[in-house]
């Protein structure tokens, strides 16, 4: 199982969110096994179509994921997971 | 007699309560988030559409006047779903709210940018994509965007005497119209000018920039147009140019129509398409009596220099006596008496998207 780490942001609409283990051999499975423990949480995460949100990023151990629209990157059991936002607006 | 009002604006939900003959701000929701529009269904419900810019569009329906808020699954196209060949759909903005009308109970209408239509058949706890607008012959090459990067839908008004029969406003395409429930549409653009095309007389590519109808007589329509202001009297088949000639009342955003009176609507000008300010940075509100042949600016408590406010095409409401109107620049102006004399309610506030009496 990877860990995953969130941004504080979300804990605004997710205030249970916190680091945790989820099973998942790629990054799709990863987010949607994550939405059975947070319900609604990946459609913060995902576009309609399913690809990354623009202004969302997602690193494995410490590396962006390469594959924003299919979430294809595969993971490993010791894997760490970030779930980050981009820094923008006003 | 309205007595709240709700503000979507660009940091949240601003809720006004009426105290006297005044009106106070008394609450705000969703601090720091946009809401591109705030809207109240024939229950009483209070809804509100979010725009989280990094987190997606979100929906939420308060049942006791936003003491506390439900989140529903925010309308969104299907995996496959495509703007046009090779682009990906996905809601940006969730731009238009309506009921479904005493017939249709449960049924509540959302339109999106880009141009999708949504229904839900159980006050929000799901929603589908209207197919048959979405597969509208053309729509991929002949709807565009207007100041969005896609069409969108910004108008949806259900027939108070036929809750089957819809009118919608897109920027850009123009109106369409179903008359069995969103099953088959047609469009009704016939009179409507779009100086932007190489053919202003095109059947499709206008730009409504909000369409209002008179609650009382529903055939009679108004549109607010990118290239004046529009009135039909026979429920979209023809619409006729009434705008002001040589006065403010041709370019702007909002439009309100009376609800008894089919010749009084009331809009809020702005100084071209170009430049986009009050006109001659002195703000007004143009209303006309019969029916568009002539309009007054009325200007009585409102800034007339150094003006830099327009009016987004969801902030200006008309209830009764009340006008109430909010602006890019975060200013909120009220009229108690169908805008004879205005006051500022506030400044200093967000840049208001919505502005609707509760």
């Amino acid at each position: 199982m990877a860990t995953l780490r969130f941004t504080s942001a979300l804990k605004r609409f997710f205030p249970d969110l916190s680091q945790i283990e989820v099973e998942g051999g790629n990054v799709a499975e990863l987010i949607d096994n994550l939405d059975k423990r947070y319900p609604g949480l990946s459609r913060y995460l995902l576009e309609d179509h399913g690809g990354l949100r623009k202004h969302v990023n997602i690193y494995v151990n410490g590396e962006r994921i390469a594959d924003r629209l299919q979430l294809s990157d595969t993971l490993q059991s010791a894997d760490e997971v970030f779930v980050l936002q981009a820094l923008s607006g006003g | 007699m309205a007595e709240t009002a709700l503000l979507g604006s660009r940091k949240g939900l601003i809720v006004y309560r009426r105290q006297g003959s005044g009106w106070t701000l008394d609450a705000t929701h969703f601090l720091g988030l946009p809401v591109t529009m705030a809207d109240v269904d024939q229950h009483g419900s209070w809804w509100a559409m979010l725009d989280h810019g990094h987190w997606g569009t979100k929906l939420h329906r308060s049942d006791d006047q936003g003491k506390t808020w439900l989140e529903l699954p925010a309308p969104a196209f299907e995996p496959g779903d495509e703007i046009r060949p090779g682009q990906a759909a996905s809601v940006r903005y969730l731009w238009s709210f309506a009921s479904g009308g005493p017939s249709y109970p449960d049924r509540i209408w959302i339109g999106t940018m880009p141009g999708g239509l949504f229904v839900s058949e159980d006050r929000g706890a799901s929603f589908s994509l209207v197919r048959s607008l979405w597969d509208f012959p053309g729509r991929a090459v002949q709807w565009m965007g207007g100041g969005l990067d896609e069409a969108g839908i910004h108008s949806i008004l259900v027939d108070p005497r036929n809750n089957k029969h819809l009118l919608i406003g897109i920027s850009c395409a123009g109106v369409l119209a179903s008359e069995d429930g969103g099953l088959t549409w047609s469009v009704r653009n016939k009179g409507l000018k779009a100086d932007f095309l190489p053919d202003p007389d095109a059947e499709v590519g206008h730009d409504p920039h909000l369409l209002v109808r008179c609650a009382s007589q529903p055939d009679v329509l108004w549109q607010q147009n990118h290239c004046g202001i529009f009135r039909s009297v026979d429920n979209g088949r023809n619409w006729t140019d009434v705008s002001q000639d040589g006065g403010p009342a041709f370019f702007g955003f909002a439009i309100a129509a009376d609800p008894k009176s089919p010749d009084t609507a009331w809009v809020v000008p702005a100084d071209s398409d170009g430049i986009r300010v009050a006109c001659n940075q002195a703000l007004c509100v143009s209303k006309t009596e019969d029916g568009g042949k002539s309009w007054s600016a009325l200007r009585n408590g409102l800034p007339q220099q150094h003006v830099f406010d327009i009016t987004y095409r969801h902030a200006l409401d008309v209830r009764g006596e009340d006008l109430l109107f909010g602006t890019t620049t975060g200013n909120v102006y009220h009229s108690a008496d169908r805008g004879r004399n205005w006051s500022l309610l506030h400044s200093n506030l967000p840049m208001i998207h919505s502005v609707r009496f509760v």
